[in-house]
């Protein structure tokens, strides 16, 4: 068996001289310091990536978009199809663990500050993924057609539907007319399984060559470092992230069956809005604000004010790069761990208010 | 290679040459856009216009509650007060577009999703909803309720 793999390796070898590759890979390391565990949730949220993609192709199997089919074909996937309330249920709890890693990734890349030069377009890519994560979860909350996912969808397009100039052609686009129905349905699923993975790709492939490219960033403090230990990503790191992927496997199995995602009731465009309606999470603190800002104030609109704050706050974090210019010189900067701060201590505590609310 | 100098005639003809593969280009390029753009826009849904509906009858009805009828596409919602009084407001939440519900224990319109109040006149009194809702006409005829737009 093993002369055949090693006949098998060098056949491919001989064409495609697979040697310089595997070099080039081995000379990657990773950098072992006290902030060290950040280093994984990168892998973790890629191992997510990839189980989504699967259980997503499962899903589509059986999954049939339309006002009179979407919530149906889930029953069916979940009382009928064999194991597909584990599928959909993995597939579900799965977005939420991915959001949540990826969050926690981007944090821990702010706050070590390896978004600095010459690493400002590994860090772009990531905030675009984070991005079109969101929509995502935003397009794939509507695909079971339940009526949780039939208000949040109408209260998300309107949303975009308040911003000036561009806002009403949008939510007219994103709804396939002016209110939410069946066309909303169909163009979320569109984009849920075909634009939105499409583009994700493209960037997950320049985001994960520059890493290789680029290799893994050194801490600010890591030039005081009199050891500087570091450890071969090539099996070291790699085998520790695939024990680590196994872990997360097993919480999601157990997180599935224990707690299966619930299906709840199909959309009713003429029933009101269920009392204690909530975003998923990681809208909440989003939404919460929208509740504290009034209707009107002083000219504008509430709404406006909410989504220009946010949409401003969301460009400043992206370009972090570019206006962070004392960490990229190697010198503390204040300003950025104080803004970072009080963004993770705002979602932290308006995600509270909200689950309490 | 030879290279003969460049003549002012030369220059003028690559000028030429530039400006028209340009705009051929761009030309080309908005040909292939526009369709693409355009087929994104979802077709205007010839809507049946109605001006009035049946709500059902007075004595299916309680006191002190409200009821979601459908107006056309548009949900409506029908209120017998307390005080026996039949009102009609658009269901459809001036704030972000959720649709209202009658709360007894608050004896108000209210909103799920932002917590939005309306009184019994349809106006705005807390929460975020910017504006008042629009009012329906309920007419009674025998045991019949029937709602219309007001003109």
């Amino acid at each position: 068996m093993k002369t055949f793999l090693k006949k098998m390796y060098d056949w491919v070898d001989e064409r495609v001289e697979l040697k310089g590759l595997v070099d080039y890979m081995g000379k990657k390391y990773v950098p072992v310091h006290r902030h060290s565990v950040w280093y994984y949730f990168g892998g973790v949220s890629l191992f997510l990536f990839i189980i989504q993609v699967v259980t997503g192709i499962l899903l589509l199997l059986y999954y049939k978009s339309g006002e009179e089919l979407a919530f149906e074909s889930i029953h069916f996937i979940m009382s009928k199809v064999q194991f597909g309330w584990l599928i959909r249920s993995i597939h579900s709890w799965t977005a939420n663990l991915f959001i949540l890693s990826a969050m926690i990734h981007m944090f821990s890349v702010y706050f070590e500050k390896s978004y600095r030069k010459p690493r400002e377009i590994t860090w772009m890519t990531g905030m675009l993924m984070f991005f079109l994560l969101l929509g995502f979860g935003f397009s794939g909350y509507l695909l079971p057609w339940n009526e949780l996912a039939f208000f949040a969808t109408k209260v998300g397009t309107d949303i975009a539907g308040v911003v000036p100039v561009v806002g009403k052609p949008l939510m007219i686009f994103l709804r396939g007319g002016d209110d939410v129905t069946g066309a909303t349905l169909s163009r979320f699923f569109g984009f849920h399984v075909a634009v939105l993975p499409g583009i994700f790709t493209v960037f997950l492939g320049i985001h994960l060559l520059l890493v290789q490219r680029q290799g893994m960033s050194e801490p600010l403090h890591w030039k005081e470092d009199p050891e500087q230990k570091t450890m071969p990503f090539f099996p070291n790191f790699l085998l520790r992230d695939i024990s680590l992927w196994l872990l997360v496997l097993n919480l999601l199995a157990i997180l599935a069956v224990f707690f299966p995602w619930e299906l709840g009731k199909k959309a009713d465009a003429f029933a009101p809005a269920p009392a204690g309606i909530k975003p998923e999470w990681y809208f909440l603190y989003m939404f919460q604000t929208l509740k504290f800002i009034p209707g009107k104030l002083w000219i504008l609109d509430g709404e406006v004010l909410g989504i220009g704050l946010f949409g401003a706050a969301g460009v400043l974090w992206t370009l972090v790069p570019f206006w962070d210019l004392k960490s990229a010189r190697g010198e503390q900067n204040r300003l950025a761990n104080y803004l970072g701060l009080f963004a993770v201590i705002y979602i932290i505590i308006l995600t509270i208010i909200g689950w309490l609310a | 290679m030879n290279q003969t100098p460049e003549t002012p005639a030369d220059q003028s003809k690559r000028d030429f040459l530039q400006i028209v593969l340009g705009g051929a280009s761009a030309a080309f390029l908005a040909a292939v856009l526009y369709p693409i753009f355009e087929y994104l826009k979802p077709p205007k849904q010839a809507e049946v216009e109605v001006s009035s509906v049946k709500a059902g009858k007075l004595s299916e009805i309680e006191k002190d509650s409200g009821k979601i009828i459908k107006f056309g596409s548009k949900p409506v919602i029908l209120i017998r007060t307390a005080n026996d009084e039949l009102r009609a407001f658009s269901a459809t939440c001036t704030h972000l577009d959720c649709t209202v519900q009658y709360r007894k224990d608050y004896g108000t319109i209210w909103c799920a999703c932002h917590n939005g109040k309306y009184d019994l006149n349809g106006r705005n009194i807390s929460g975020p909803p910017p504006r008042p809702l629009e009012e329906y006409r309920v007419v009674l005829q025998g045991d019949e309720i029937l709602i219309s737009k007001k003109v």
